[in-house]
């Protein structure tokens, strides 16, 4: 049913900054704020009030979340102060956990099967072994043509220092309860709800 | 009055003195205009010039002053001295600062010299032909104030009215005060910070505040049938079933409030009558204010409920305007079903555009945390719903797509419309005949222009200008407030009321001094008409934008001063040019045409004459000067009081003293007009539609005279119109009149 | 001696992308006598993409336990950061924390579990900030001893630098600081008006041919207004900026061979410091325009 609010009322409880979807005014000013906003289909301000209109499938499998970039301008320029740039991160992260998106989406993929496990595999970032997997993810092939592609800078960043020639990178010394800690955040992040 | 002893008071400062002979512009004011004392000073506005004049006129050398140096505008605290007569001569905002002399340029300097002596002659003139007006005083004025209309703009206006010492005449159509507001469950927040949370409806306690004030005299069943005479004496019938009352007061605050648009001539999308469930926002009220939030079909609790803003306003069939408060009382509304059913309540407002006037987005704000849905979009079409409520069909504008909203009720937030009868704002013809009955007239005033008030545009709500004169309608005297002026809400209704309130008291007060109330506060003067020239064409009775001149039995005009705007319209209507003023008139004005010294021929030097509304044009033309921006040395400047006044006798003689050119700067007129008069420049304009007749008669172009409307805004443009219309001019042989 | 703790970020290690920033940038507080104290153990900041797999408390639990970790290590004093992500994301976290009781506590139920815990009150500076408001323009200025006349920077402040807290209340839309520190060096600060759009970000990786349009138009604009360098306080826009130039040569038709320095080089340069010192041979694009003043 259209403007049916139960799927509101789930954003607005779960999703990161989701209760400030409520407070939209649809000035439009998110959307001319966004660097790629060519490529989303529809624009934050569009995606809040579909979530107001009941569009729980539209706006999980879309793909818009995942173009954010993360610039923060429409966080700056909203007239109503909504937190946008979180707000979208978060719809993205629910639409994660509620195993929507297209687990192909490139910046889902990217974000969530390289980054975060990279980062959490050793505690920091190693980013040999991060390209290795981006270049990788999708088989032995196409990561040889990435890098061929991307050969000349990656000379460069070996011979300047800028990359670490073995990608295998130590765990902190704190790894363990680094690991347990993490492990403890999650548990209770499904538990988290919003204030408002 | 004893004879006027002028003294001419010349300043050099401001470059004045490097730029121009002295000495000539000394021998203009005393050799050939003889004025007595002619004095001059490096720094006229300072302490020193100051008193050099202020001694002057102590030792009663001078009883009139001539100033020559700046714009009239500038240092009028400086020149203020207390005598009846003085005039500004500008030598610099608008002849040195617009004129650009590259040194050496001998020809450049004469004609800047000639410019200024000219202004010199202008000033010298005028003040000899002013005299000191006398005051309209009248023995029997009342300083009471009538408000029409006991709702909330009425309680509100006779309780200030009262507060600041004066009695109130407050009269009621029904039975009880209030109005509106009675049905009201709660109200918004609207001055209240934090502005979130609805308050109590608070109209009892006004309506016992104002009952209980024995400055008040209350009429209730009572309406007012008759209302004659002018401010300070406006003499009144109120009636009631069973008795007549004649009541004099001084003005008059019309705040007869609203009626809300009839829903059953809504478009049939909306709904209206289509399912019980289908209410309007008065009858929601109602409902609320019953506790019953629910459906009307079934009774069933009513948790989703639907409001569509903007039912019938902004739509050119039905109101052609926004009602200004239908966002802010639908939110109330959804905040009520949400304080009735909490978490299970759904509210969805349809909207066009939001408008939070005043404090009001912070309401807002709190709607939608509370829970509220904003669709911006249109209802389409709402259909009953078998299993009760109502399917409303809604284009959603902001996800693109028709979508149908199953709801309890849905909401027609319907707009206000005007309670007060009016006039057509572009007639200034014979509406009526100064004794009509008008059966529901809210004042039936006994004007020669009508009962009514002229209305505003094209639609219902009596004129006020909004921005520069709001609650002044085009009666003197009589100001209207709250949503009788136009669609408001609480908060802007209450003050609106106080503000009326005040202008009213500020119009007994004038009234009572016998000088203007707006926008020529302070005026002294007034117009008569000299009855034996009078030829009873009517034009000054029709003409007057504010009503003031009613007629007498054999057709002549009677003015009625305390009515007048000093607007100066009727002067420039009459064709006898009987109609004068002490200090401004027609011949006075054709004086100083003919003073103005035109080249020969030969001389190559055009001269083209400027007639500038002092209330616009004048001030961009000084803000021109401020710019420096340079203009042609052939404009001569006359101030007019109004454009209203032009009189076609002036471009004639314009014409036969051999200027090649008439400029008229007035406001802008129409809809969206400017003119502080409303109509001066808007007949000015059709008065000149006629000068083609004189200037063929003279066998001269047409095009040599032209109207522009200037903005006071316009000092960067001016110098372009000011250019094209020389250029046009030069275009022309010289004026064949020069030298006759 | 001005001491901070410190924060470097993953980019900043040895061998990592950012250890040209991370180099130049320790030359620049031995000139100015700031001593920076690296929190010892800390981990990944969980970056701007973190939210994606993380969600909010693991996302914050990262920065928070290395918030723990300085308050053991170093008590409350201002923490430094040189990454633009690092500075923000740790910002973020810290404000949630000390304004939501509700992450407070989850936050710390979590960091218990690797023995740690935090209330709060470390205050988490960009080395910018510590360079305007603890050392000041005069200093700034003062220093310098090889003026950079004549060259001509373009000053690319970049997003997460800018938005959303912004460097010592300058606009968003046009801050001058990296400007006024190009300034300050002698060299001349190009009108730039690509100087807050975004050079696409982690995106990079996942739609790279989407960022390199955003990035080709930013390069584009430096050339255009006559820049010979830019300049800019962040390892992503660096990064993003320098080593994808041969993509978008090859990709957009373009010709770009602009080296991509950070402001900590270009001070140390004009300071007097070699060009070992600016970690001017950590370049990709080598910093040719700047031979000059070597
Ligand atoms: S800028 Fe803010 S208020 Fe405006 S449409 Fe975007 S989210 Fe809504
Ligand atoms: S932060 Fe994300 S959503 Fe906001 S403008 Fe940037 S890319 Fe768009
Ligand atoms: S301001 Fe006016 S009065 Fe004063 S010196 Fe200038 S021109 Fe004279
Ligand atoms: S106040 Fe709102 S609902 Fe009323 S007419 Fe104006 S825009 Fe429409
Ligand atoms: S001066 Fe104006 S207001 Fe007064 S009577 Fe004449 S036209 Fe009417
Ligand atoms: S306009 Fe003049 S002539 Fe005509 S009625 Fe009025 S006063 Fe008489």
């Amino acid at each position: 049913m259209a403007y049916d609010l139960s799927f509101a009322k789930d954003v607005y409880n779960k999703s990161e900054m989701g209760h400030w979807i409520k407070m939209c005014m649809q000035c439009g000013v998110c959307a001319g704020s966004c660097p790629l906003r060519a490529h989303w289909q529809h624009s934050p301000r569009q995606l809040f009030q579909m979530v107001r209109a009941g569009k729980r499938d539209e706006v999980l499998k879309s793909s818009d979340m995942w173009m954010c970039t993360s610039c923060y301008n429409c966080i700056v320029r909203c007239p109503r102060e909504l937190p946008i740039t979180h707000i979208i991160h978060g719809l993205a992260r629910y639409a994660e956990t509620e195993k929507a998106v297209d687990p192909m989406q490139p910046t889902r993929r990217f974000a969530v099967e390289v980054f975060w496990k990279n980062i959490t595999a050793t505690g920091r970032v190693g980013e040999a072994m991060l390209t290795m997997r981006l270049y990788f993810q999708d088989g032995i092939g196409a990561g040889i043509q990435r890098g061929l592609e991307m050969r000349d800078s990656a000379l460069g960043m070996l011979k300047t220092r800028r990359l670490n020639p073995i990608p295998f990178r130590g765990k902190i010394k704190g790894y363990d309860g680094f690991t347990k800690m993490l492990a403890k955040a999650a548990e209770l992040e499904a538990k988290l709800e919003n204030k408002a | 009055m004893e004879p006027k002893k002028i003294g001419c008071y010349i300043c050099t400062g401001c470059g004045i003195g490097d730029a121009l002979d002295l000495k000539a512009l000394k021998a203009i004011a005393s050799k050939e205009q003889k004025i007595p004392v002619v004095k001059d000073h490096a720094l006229l506005c300072g302490a020193e010039g100051v008193a050099m004049i202020q001694k002057d006129l102590d030792e009663g050398a001078v009883n009139a002053v001539i100033i020559a140096a700046c714009s009239h505008r500038e240092k009028s605290a400086e020149f203020r001295f207390d005598i009846d007569l003085m005039d500004r001569v500008d030598l610099r905002d608008k002849c040195l600062w617009v004129q650009d002399v590259k040194d050496g340029d001998e020809t450049a300097e004469e004609d800047r010299q000639m410019m200024a002596e000219d202004y010199l002659r202008l000033g010298s003139i005028k003040i000899k032909k002013m005299n000191v007006p006398d005051p309209f005083l009248h023995s029997e004025g009342s300083k009471d104030v009538l408000v029409v209309g006991g709702g909330l703009a009425g309680l509100t206006a006779a309780r200030d009215i009262a507060k600041a010492g004066y009695q109130a005449v407050l009269v009621e159509k029904s039975d009880v005060l209030g109005g509106k507001m009675n049905a009201m469950f709660k109200v918004t927040p609207d001055n209240k910070p934090p502005y979130r949370d609805l308050a109590d409806n608070f109209i009892g306690s006004l309506i016992s505040e104002v009952e209980a004030d024995n400055r008040i005299k209350i009429f209730k069943n009572a309406t007012v049938t008759k209302t004659s005479g002018q401010p300070g004496q406006f003499d009144l019938i109120i009636k009631n079933a069973t008795s007549t009352k004649e009541v004099r007061v001084g003005s008059i605050v019309v705040t007869t409030g609203f009626d809300l648009y009839d829903p059953t001539k809504l478009p049939s999308s909306l709904g209206y009558g289509a399912s019980p469930d289908v209410v309007t926002s008065a009858e929601f009220e109602k409902m609320a204010k019953e506790g019953k939030i629910v459906r009307k079909s079934d009774g069933q609790p009513a948790k989703r409920v639907a409001f569509a803003l903007c039912a019938g306003q902004r739509d050119k069939e039905h109101l052609d305007y926004c009602s200004g408060a239908c966002c802010i009382y639908s939110m109330k509304q959804a905040l009520y079903v949400i304080d009735q059913y909490g978490a299970d309540a759904s509210t969805y407002l349809v909207y066009q555009e939001i408008r939070t006037p005043g404090q009001m987005e912070d309401f807002y704000r709190k709607v939608q945390e509370e829970g509220g849905v904003f669709i911006k979009g249109d209802v389409t079409a709402v259909a009953g719903n078998p299993k009760g409520g109502v399917v409303v069909k809604v284009n959603d504008h902001l996800i693109r797509a028709h979508e149908s909203l199953d709801v309890d009720l849905l909401v027609l937030a319907t707009g206000m419309v005007s309670t007060v009868d009016t006039l057509d704002p572009n007639s200034p013809s014979p509406v009526g005949t100064g004794r009509d009955e008008l059966p529901g007239s809210i004042l039936n005033l006994q004007y020669r222009q009508g009962p009514s008030l002229p209305r505003l545009g094209t639609n219902d709500f009596p004129d006020s200008h909004f921005i520069c004169f709001p609650y002044e309608t085009r009666r003197t005297g009589i100001y209207v407030a709250g949503p009788a002026r136009r669609p408001m809400g609480i908060a802007a209704t209450m003050t609106d009321a106080s503000g009326a309130a005040l202008k009213a008291i500020q119009a007994v007060e004038a009234v009572a001094l016998g000088v203007g109330v707006h926008p020529r506060s302070g005026d002294l003067s007034f117009p008569s008409y000299r009855a034996e020239g009078c030829t009873q064409c009517k034009r000054c009775t029709e003409e007057c934008p504010f009503g003031a001149i009613n007629e007498d039995d054999k057709g002549n005009p009677l003015f009625n001063p305390a009515r007048c705007r000093r607007c100066s319209t009727c002067m420039g209507a009459c064709p006898q040019k009987i109609i004068s003023f002490a200090n401004y008139s027609v011949d006075m004005i054709s004086t100083m045409i003919k003073e103005i010294e035109i080249p020969e021929e030969d001389e190559e030097k055009p001269r083209i004459l400027v007639f500038a509304c002092t209330n616009d044009a004048v001030p961009a033309l000084d803000m021109m000067g401020r710019l420096r921006s340079p203009i042609s040395p052939y404009i001569r400047i006359i101030p007019l009081r109004c454009m209203g006044s032009l009189s076609l006798v002036w471009i004639a003689d314009a014409m036969s003293k051999g200027f090649d050119g008439v400029l008229l700067m007035g406001c802008r007129h129409g809809d969206n007009y400017q003119c502080h008069n409303v109509r001066g420049s808007a007949l000015a304009e059709i008065r000149l539609s006629k000068v083609s007749e004189t200037l063929q008669r003279l066998k001269l172009e047409s095009n040599r005279v032209k109207m522009v409307e200037v903005n006071i805004m316009d000092a960067e443009t001016l110098p372009g119109v000011i250019g094209d219309f020389v250029e046009q001019i030069s275009n022309l042989n010289p004026n064949p009149y020069k030298g006759f | 001696m001005k001491e901070y703790t410190f924060f470097p970020g993953c980019s900043s290690e040895h061998n990592a992308s950012a250890a040209n920033m991370e180099n130049s940038i320790q030359s620049m507080c031995r000139i100015l006598g700031i001593q920076l104290n690296e929190i010892d153990d800390w981990n990944c900041c969980s970056a701007s993409i973190g939210y994606a797999g993380g969600g909010q408390l693991p996302r914050m639990a990262m920065s928070a336990r290395n918030f723990a970790l300085a308050q053991k290590q170093k008590g409350n004093t201002d923490l430094v950061a040189t990454c633009a992500a690092c500075w923000l994301s740790m910002r973020e976290t810290n404000e949630r924390i000390e304004e939501e009781p509700r992450i407070k506590q989850d936050i710390n139920t979590a960091l218990a579990e690797a023995g740690l815990s935090y209330d709060g009150h470390i205050k988490t500076r960009h080395m910018v900030e510590v360079l305007i408001e603890d050392i000041g323009w005069e200093t700034l200025q003062s220093k310098v001893t090889k003026p950079l006349t004549g060259l001509k920077a373009a000053g690319y402040v970049g997003c997460q630098t800018n938005r959303p807290f912004g460097v010592c209340g300058d606009s968003y839309e046009n801050p001058l600081y990296l400007d006024k520190m190009i300034e300050a060096t002698g060299a001349t600060a190009v009108p730039f008006p690509m100087k807050v759009a975004c050079c696409g970000g982690a995106l990079m990786f996942s739609e790279t041919e989407k960022a390199c349009v955003l990035t080709k138009q930013i390069l584009q604009s430096a050339v255009d207004n006559g820049a010979e360098v830019i300049i800019t306080p962040c390892p992503v826009c660096q990064l993003n900026l320098e080593v994808y130039q041969g993509m978008i040569n090859k990709t957009l038709g373009t010709n770009f061979n602009i080296p991509i320095l950070y402001y900590s080089q270009l001070f140390v340069l004009a300071w007097g410091g070699s060009w070992q010192d600016a970690a001017l041979h950590q370049q990709v694009i080598p910093a040719e325009p700047l031979r000059r003043f070597a």
